[in-house]
C-alpha cells in the first residue's frame, strides 16, 4: 500500500466533513467507525507506517500523527456538542409536573396547649426561671389551706372544687397550679423563680367558653426587695411576648386569699381589654406557712389560663375545639413552626 | 349586688351627668367588677298615670279570665281597658298607660279593639313596666299614694341607674348601699356622708323590757341585739319609695315589717330577723341546735338539724336557722302587732357551716358569712324599729343585748412600707389621706411606725400589705411602674420535662396528633376494655360532672379510644393519636388525714405525711393508630400501620430515653392477646405495644388491626450520659447468614446469640429476611451482620471465623441452622 501526504489531508477533510454533517449521536458513531475506526483511511495509513523505510516514517509518521489528532479533536468537540442537545432533549422529555401533591407523608401535629407551654416555659427560662410542675391530683392542704384559703371560707365556693372518695383522704383535683408554689416554697430556699405549668380541674360545664379540665400557668417570685412593679414588668414582658409588643396590660384591684394586694390583669388587644388572669404580691400567711422569712422575703405571684389565652391569640371561638381532640385542630398548628 | 344610684346620692353628691364609663371605671379602679348596668325608664315614655278602678265588668266566653275596666285616670270622663289580670278590686289605685305611651320593649299603646270592646289603654304589671319580674297581676299602689292621674314614672322613680356590682368575699361590708356609696365617693373624691352615723340608738336604751336575750355559745357570735316593739299597725302597707328601692335591688317587696328589716340589710348591710312576738316563748337564747332536730323555715321546708347549727330559740323550741333564715311558727304575718327583731354579729364560720349543710344561701348569709360591721348589730336594730314606729305606727318597749362587738386590732405600720412594697413613690401625706378615706384612723408615733386602726367594718386590714392594698387602690394601679426582675436559680428543664418534648415531638413529626382527653372514665367501659387488677383500681369522684364519667383515668388508652371514635365519626381517616398524661390508680387504701393547721410551718413529719397522702401519678404516653399514619396518595399507598410499627414506635421513644428494652409477648388487655409486646428495661415491664383485640375494636367500630401502645415515661430511669468512642473509618466487613430455626424461637433471642457469638468487632446486625413457609414449624430468619476493626482492614478470613463464631453460637443456644 502506499502511503502519501495528499491522501491523508484527502482522508482529513472528508472525516471532518462527515463529523460535521453528522446529525445526533447515532450518526456520529458511525463516523467514528468510518473515519476513526480500526478500518479508516486514517488507521490504515498508521499502519502502513510501520512498512516504510526509517527516514520517511518519521516525517510521515508526524504528518499522520497530526491528521489523527486533528481529527479526534474535532470529533471530541462534536460529541460534547450532540450530547448537550440530546441531554437537553430528553431532559425536557423527562419534564414532571410538579405541582401534584408531593408527598403522602404521615401529616402530625402538637397540641397547641402544648406549643403553648414550651413557649411560655422558654421564655421564663431565658429570665431565669425553673418549671415546676406537681400532681394533678392534690392534697386539700396544699390546694388550698397552705394557701390562706380555709376550710368553709366564702373563697372556697369560688371555686367548684372535685373532691375524691372518701371525703377523710381530703384529696382534690387540683383548682390551680398554686400548690407547686407551695410545694416549691416547702422544699427551697428563696431566691425562688418558678413558672408551674399545668392541667386543673373546676366543675364548669363545658360549654364555648368553659371547660372543667383546663390549663393554667402561674409564675411564683420570692426574692429581696420584690415590689408590686416588678410583678407588673414580669406581666408586660409576658403578654408582649405572647401577643406582640405593642400589648399593653392593666391592673385592677381584686381579691384572692393568697395575695394582698391582689389584681386583675387584663391586656389591651384588637381594641378591647381582655382578662387574662388573677396576681399579686404573695400574702405573708402563704410566705410563712412555707417557712419563708417575710422581713427578709417578698414576692409576688400571678396565674392565667392557657385555653383562653390560646382563643384570643388564635381566634378560636369555640373551647370543644380545644378539648376534643379532634385531629384536625392538632394538626393545623404543627409541630410549633407555624 | 344591684344598687340604684338615686339611693347612693343619699350619701354621697354623684353628678347627674356622670357617663356610663366613667362610673363602671369608678368602682373597677377600686376593686370592684360591674355586671351590668340597667337604664331603668329609658325606653318607657308616657301618658303613664295614676288611675282608680272605677268598675269592673267580667267578660265570660274567652279562655281566660277578661275584665273590661272602667278608670278614672283625671281626665274627667271614665276610661275602658282590657285587662287580663284579676288581682284588684274596685276602688284600687293602679298604673295605667295611655295611648301614645310606649313601654318597654318599643310596645306602643293605642286604643283597640279586643274581646268585642274598645280598649283604651292598659293597666300594667311590674314587669310590663320592666321594674320587676313581678307578672302574677298588675301593680296596686297604696291607697292614697299620689293624686288621680299623677304622672306614675315620677310616682314610682322609674327613671334610675341601677348598677350591678360584684362583691368579693374580703369585702362583705360593700353588700350595702353604705359600703358602696362610700367606695364610689372615694373613687370619684367626692364627699360621703355614712347613713348609719345618722341613726340615733339613744332613744332605745337597753332595759329589761320586751323579749330578753341571751347567748350560749359564746364563740358563734359576739354581739346580739333584740329589740320589742308593740302596736304595730298589721295592715299598713310599705311606701312606694321604700318598695321602689328594695325591688331595684333585685328584692321583692313583701310586708311592711318585712320590707324594713330588708331595706335596712340594704342600706346599712347588716341583716335582721323580725319575731312575732306573741309567738316567743318567753325570751331567746342563741344556740347550737344540739338535740333538737328539725325546723320549718319560712320556705315552709321541714329541714333536719345538724347539732352544730346555729339557731335562735326561745325557751321550747329552735325558731330560725341563725344567719341563714327564719322558722315558720314566729314568722311575721298580716296579724303580727308585737315585733321582737334580732340583729347579731355572728360567726362567719359559723354561718358559712350552716349555710352549705342546708344548701340554702340567703341574702343574710351572704353577709353573715362575709363578716358584718360588729357596730351594726345596735345600730340597724335601732334604725329597723324607728321606721317601724314612723312607718307602722308602732311603740317602743324594749331592747336586750348580749355580748360585746370585737373590732380588728391596731396595726403598727411603718408607712415607708408603702414606697417600698409598691415599687412607686408614696408620700407618706398621701398614705396618711388614703388610709383615712377608707376609715382608718392613723395615729403617727413616729416617721417609721404609725399604728393604724381599722374601721369597724373593716376586719379584714391585719397585716401591713392589707393597709398597702388600700392606698394602692386608692391612688390608683396605673401609678405602679413596671419593672423586670430576672431569676437567680434557673437550671433550664428538667431531665422529665426535655424528655416529655422529645416524645412529643418524636410522634407528632412521626405522623401522630396530640390530643389532651379529658381523664374522666365510665367504670363500665374501662371493664370492657378488659382492664383488670391495678389497672381497673380507680378514684372515684364525689361530685363528677356526671354520673356516666364519675372515675379517674388508671390508664390512657380509654380516652384515646374515645377520641379515635370521634374523629371517625367526623369523617377522618388514618387517624394516629397519642397523648401525654398522668393516670391514678387506686392501689393503697385511702387513710383519713388530719386537718393540718396554717398557724405554723408545717415540720417534716407533717409535711411528709401530707405528701404521702398524695397518690403517685405515674406520666403515660400512649398512642392509638386506626388505619395507616400517612395517606393513599396518587403515587401509592401509604404502608399499613400494624403490631410491628406499633412495638417499633414504643421501643423507638424508650430508647430516645437512652434505656434499652426488651421485647416479649404478652397477654394484656385490650390488646389481641397473640399480638402483644410487653417491653421491659432492667426486667420492669415499661411499655406495651401491640395490635388491639379484634373484639374491643368491633366494639368500637374501629377499621380492623388497630394498634395501640402506651410507654410509662416515668418509670423510665436517666441513664448517665452517653460517652461516644471515635468513630472507626476502617472499611467494613458485611457478612449475611440465613438460620433456620423452630418458631418458638423468638427472633430477639436468636439475634442475643448471634450477637454473643459474633465477638467484639460486630458493629450491627440487622433482620432482613423472614420466611415461615419452610414447614415442620420451622421459620427461616436472615440476618446482615456488619463487622469493623479499628485499626486494620478484615481479612476474608477473619471475617469468616467471626461468622462461623455466631452461627455456632446460634446453634448452641437456639438451634439454629445454618440454611444452605
Amino acid at each position: 500500500m502506499t502511503l502519501n501526504v495528499a491522501d491523508v489531508t484527502g482522508s482529513v477533510k472528508s472525516a471532518l466533513l462527515a463529523i460535521s454533517e453528522a446529525k445526533d449521536l447515532a450518526e456520529l458513531k458511525i463516523v467514528k467507525t468510518e473515519h476513526l475506526g480500526d478500518k479508516s483511511a486514517l488507521s490504515k495509513a498508521s499502519q502502513a507506517l510501520g512498512k516504510l523505510a526509517a527516514d520517511n516514517r518519521a516525517e510521515l509518521g508526524k504528518i499522520v500523527g497530526s491528521a489523527r489528532a486533528e481529527v479526534t479533536a474535532v470529533f471530541e468537540a462534536k460529541l460534547k456538542e450532540l450530547e448537550i442537545v440530546r441531554d437537553l432533549k430528553v431532559l425536557s422529555e423527562e419534564r414532571v409536573d410538579v405541582s401534584l401533591p408531593a408527598s403522602n407523608l404521615p401529616k402530625g401535629g402538637l397540641h397547641p396547649l402544648t406549643i403553648l407551654t414550651n413557649e411560655i416555659s422558654d421564655l421564663f427560662i431565658g429570665l431565669g426561671y425553673r418549671v415546676a410542675e406537681g400532681p394533678e391530683l392534690e392534697a386539700e392542704w396544699l390546694n388550698f389551706d397552705a394557701l390562706n384559703i380555709p376550710a368553709d371560707h366564702p373563697a372556697r365556693t369560688m371555686q367548684d372544687t372535685f373532691f375524691i372518695e372518701p371525703l377523710e383522704s381530703r384529696l382534690v383535683l387540683r383548682t390551680h397550679t398554686s400548690p407547686v408554689q407551695i410545694r416549691t416554697m416547702l422544699e427551697n430556699k428563696p431566691p425562688i423563680y418558678v413558672i408551674c405549668p399545668g392541667r386543673t380541674y373546676r366543675a364548669d360545664e363545658l360549654d364555648a367558653t368553659h371547660t372543667p379540665v383546663f390549663s393554667q400557668v402561674e409564675g411564683l417570685v420570692i426574692d429581696r426587695g420584690i415590689t408590686m412593679a416588678d410583678l407588673k414588668g414580669t406581666l408586660d414582658y409576658f403578654a408582649q411576648s405572647i401577643f406582640g409588643s405593642d400589648v399593653k396590660t392593666r391592673l385592677r384591684p381584686s381579691f384572692f386569699p393568697f395575695t394582698e394586694p391582689s389584681a386583675e390583669v387584663d391586656f389591651f388587644f384588637n381594641g378591647r381589654w381582655i382578662e387574662w388572669g388573677g396576681c399579686g404580691m404573695v400574702n405573708p400567711k402563704v410566705l410563712e406557712v412555707c417557712g419563708i422569712d417575710t422581713s427578709e422575703f417578698s414576692g409576688f405571684a400571678f396565674g392565667m389560663g392557657l385555653e383562653r389565652t390560646l382563643m384570643v391569640r388564635h381566634g378560636i371561638t369555640d373551647m370543644h375545639d380545644i378539648v376534643e381532640g379532634d385531629i384536625r385542630f392538632t394538626r393545623s398548628f404543627g409541630i410549633g413552626g407555624r | 349586688m344591684k344598687i340604684p344610684l338615686s339611693w347612693i346620692r343619699e350619701f354621697s353628691p354623684i353628678p347627674q351627668d356622670i357617663s356610663l364609663e366613667d362610673l363602671e371605671n369608678a368602682f373597677v379602679n377600686v376593686g370592684f367588677e360591674v355586671e351590668g348596668i340597667d337604664l331603668q325608664g329609658r325606653d318607657l315614655t308616657g301618658p303613664l298615670v295614676v288611675a282608680r278602678v272605677e268598675s269592673i265588668e267580667e267578660l265570660t266566653g274567652n279562655k281566660k279570665a277578661i275584665r273590661y275596666v272602667g278608670l278614672d285616670c283625671g281626665e274627667g270622663s271614665n276610661r275602658f281597658v282590657i285587662c287580663g289580670a284579676t288581682n284588684f278590686v274596685v276602688g284600687d289605685l293602679v298604673v295605667a298607660a295611655l295611648p301614645g305611651a310606649v313601654l318597654p320593649g318599643d310596645f306602643a299603646i293605642s286604643a283597640r279593639e279586643t274581646y268585642g270592646k274598645t280598649s283604651n289603654g292598659m293597666i300594667c304589671s311590674a314587669r310590663e313596666l320592666r321594674i320587676s319580674e313581678e307578672h302574677s297581676g298588675i301593680i296596686v299602689l297604696p291607697a292614697d299614694c299620689a293624686k288621680i292621674g299623677a304622672n306614675a314614672i315620677e310616682l314610682l322613680e322609674i327613671s334610675d341607674v341601677v348598677v350591678d356590682v360584684a362583691v368579693n368575699p374580703d369585702r362583705g361590708y360593700a353588700l350595702s348601699i353604705r359600703g358602696l356609696a362610700r367606695e364610689l365617693a372615694a373613687s370619684l373624691g367626692l364627699k360621703y356622708s355614712d347613713p348609719a352615723q345618722k341613726v340615733n340608738t339613744a332613744e332605745f336604751a337597753i332595759n329589761t323590757k320586751g323579749i330578753q336575750v341571751a347567748v350560749e355559745d359564746k364563740t358563734a357570735l359576739s354581739i346580739v341585739y333584740i329589740r320589742t316593739i308593740s302596736d304595730f299597725n298589721a295592715s299598713a302597707v310599705t311606701p312606694l319609695w321604700m318598695s321602689r328601692r328594695i325591688e331595684k335591688c333585685g328584692m321583692r317587696s313583701i310586708s311592711l315589717a318585712v320590707d324594713i328589716t330588708n331595706y335596712v340589710m340594704l342600706e346599712l348591710g347588716q341583716p335582721l330577723h323580725a319575731f312575732d312576738a306573741m309567738k316567743i316563748d318567753t325570751s331567746l337564747i342563741m344556740r347550737r341546735a344540739g338535740s333538737t332536730k328539725t325546723i320549718k323555715t319560712l320556705d315552709n321546708q321541714e329541714r333536719k338539724l345538724n347539732s352544730d347549727d346555729l339557731v335562735v330559740a326561745d325557751k321550747s323550741t329552735a325558731l330560725a336557722l341563725a344567719g341563714v333564715m327564719g322558722g315558720a311558727t314566729s314568722e311575721v304575718t298580716g296579724k303580727t302587732t308585737q315585733i321582737a327583731l334580732e340583729a347579731a354579729r355572728f360567726d362567719p364560720i359559723t354561718i358559712a357551716k350552716s349555710s352549705r349543710r342546708h344548701k340554702l344561701s340567703s341574702e343574710a348569709s351572704r353577709r353573715l358569712e362575709r363578716g358584718v360591721d360588729p357596730s351594726l348589730a345596735e345600730i340597724s336594730s335601732a334604725r329597723a324599729i324607728a321606721l317601724m314606729i314612723e312607718l307602722g305606727g308602732a311603740k317602743y318597749v324594749g331592747s336586750s343585748s348580749s355580748g360585746e362587738p370585737k373590732y380588728a386590732p391596731i396595726v403598727s405600720f411603718d408607712p415607708n412600707f408603702v414606697s417600698k412594697y409598691l415599687g412607686t413613690e408614696v408620700s407618706l401625706s398621701e398614705v396618711e389621706e388614703k388610709l383615712k378615706i377608707v376609715g382608718c384612723d392613723v395615729a403617727k408615733k413616729s416617721t417609721t411606725n404609725w399604728e393604724i386602726d381599722p374601721p369597724s367594718w373593716r376586719a379584714d386590714l391585719l397585716l401591713a400589705p392589707d393597709l398597702v392594698e388600700e392606698v394602692a387602690r386608692m391612688i390608683g394601679y396605673e401609678r405602679i411602674p413596671s419593672t423586670l426582675p430576672t431569676g437567680k436559680s434557673g437550671t433550664g428543664l428538667t431531665p422529665m420535662q426535655y424528655r416529655k418534648r422529645s416524645v412529643a415531638n418524636f410522634l407528632a413529626g412521626n405522623g401522630f396528633s396530640e390530643v389532651y382527653n379529658y381523664p374522666f372514665v365510665n367504670p363500665d367501659f374501662v371493664s370492657q376494655l378488659g382492664f383488670v387488677g391495678d389497672r381497673a383500681k380507680s378514684f372515684r369522684l364525689a361530685n363528677p360532672m356526671s354520673e356516666e364519667f364519675p372515675d379517674l383515668r388508671t390508664h390512657l388508652l380509654p380516652g384515646l379510644l374515645l377520641t379515635a371514635v370521634r374523629n371517625q365519626g367526623r369523617g377522618a381517616k388514618g387517624i394516629a393519636l397519642f397523648e401525654i398524661g398522668s393516670v391514678f390508680r387506686n392501689t393503697e387504701k385511702l387513710e383519713a388525714q388530719n386537718v393540718v393547721g396554717t398557724d405554723r410551718v408545717p415540720n417534716e413529719a407533717t409535711k411528709a405525711k401530707i405528701y404521702k397522702s398524695v397518690p403517685n401519678q405515674p406520666l403515660h404516653v400512649g398512642a392509638v393508630v386506626a388505619g395507616k399514619l400517612g395517606s393513599d396518595g396518587w403515587n401509592g399507598k401509604a404502608q399499613d400501620f400494624t403490631w410491628v410499627e406499633a412495638i417499633g414506635f414504643a421501643r423507638a421513644i424508650i430508647e430516645e430515653t437512652g434505656n434499652v428494652s426488651t421485647t416479649s409477648s404478652s397477654d394484656f388487655a385490650p390488646w389481641h392477646p397473640g399480638r402483644c409486646a410487653e417491653l421491659k428495661v432492667d426486667g420492669k415491664a415499661v411499655a406495651h405495644a401491640g395490635e388491639l383485640h379484634p373484639r374491643v375494636i368491633a366494639e368500637l367500630g374501629l377499621p380492623e388491626r388497630s394498634c395501640a401502645f402506651v410507654v410509662v415515661l416515668s418509670a423510665l430511669g436517666f441513664p448517665e450520659t452517653k460517652k461516644l468512642q471515635t468513630l472507626i473509618t476502617m472499611p467494613a466487613a458485611i457478612q449475611d447468614i440465613a438460620l433456620v430455626v423452630d418458631g418458638s424461637v423468638s427472633s430477639s433471642t436468636l439475634e442475643a446469640a448471634l450477637r454473643a457469638g459474633a465477638g467484639d468487632l460486630l458493629e450491627s446486625i440487622t433482620l432482613f429476611d423472614r420466611y415461615d413457609k419452610l414447614g415442620d414449624g420451622k421459620v427461616s430468619l436472615a440476618f446482615t451482620m456488619v463487622f469493623r476493626a479499628p485499626d486494620r482492614t478484615l481479612t476474608a478470613e477473619e471475617v469468616s471465623e467471626h461468622r462461623e463464631a455466631a452461627a455456632a453460637s446460634a446453634l448452641k443456644v437456639c438451634g439454629a441452622v445454618v440454611r444452605a
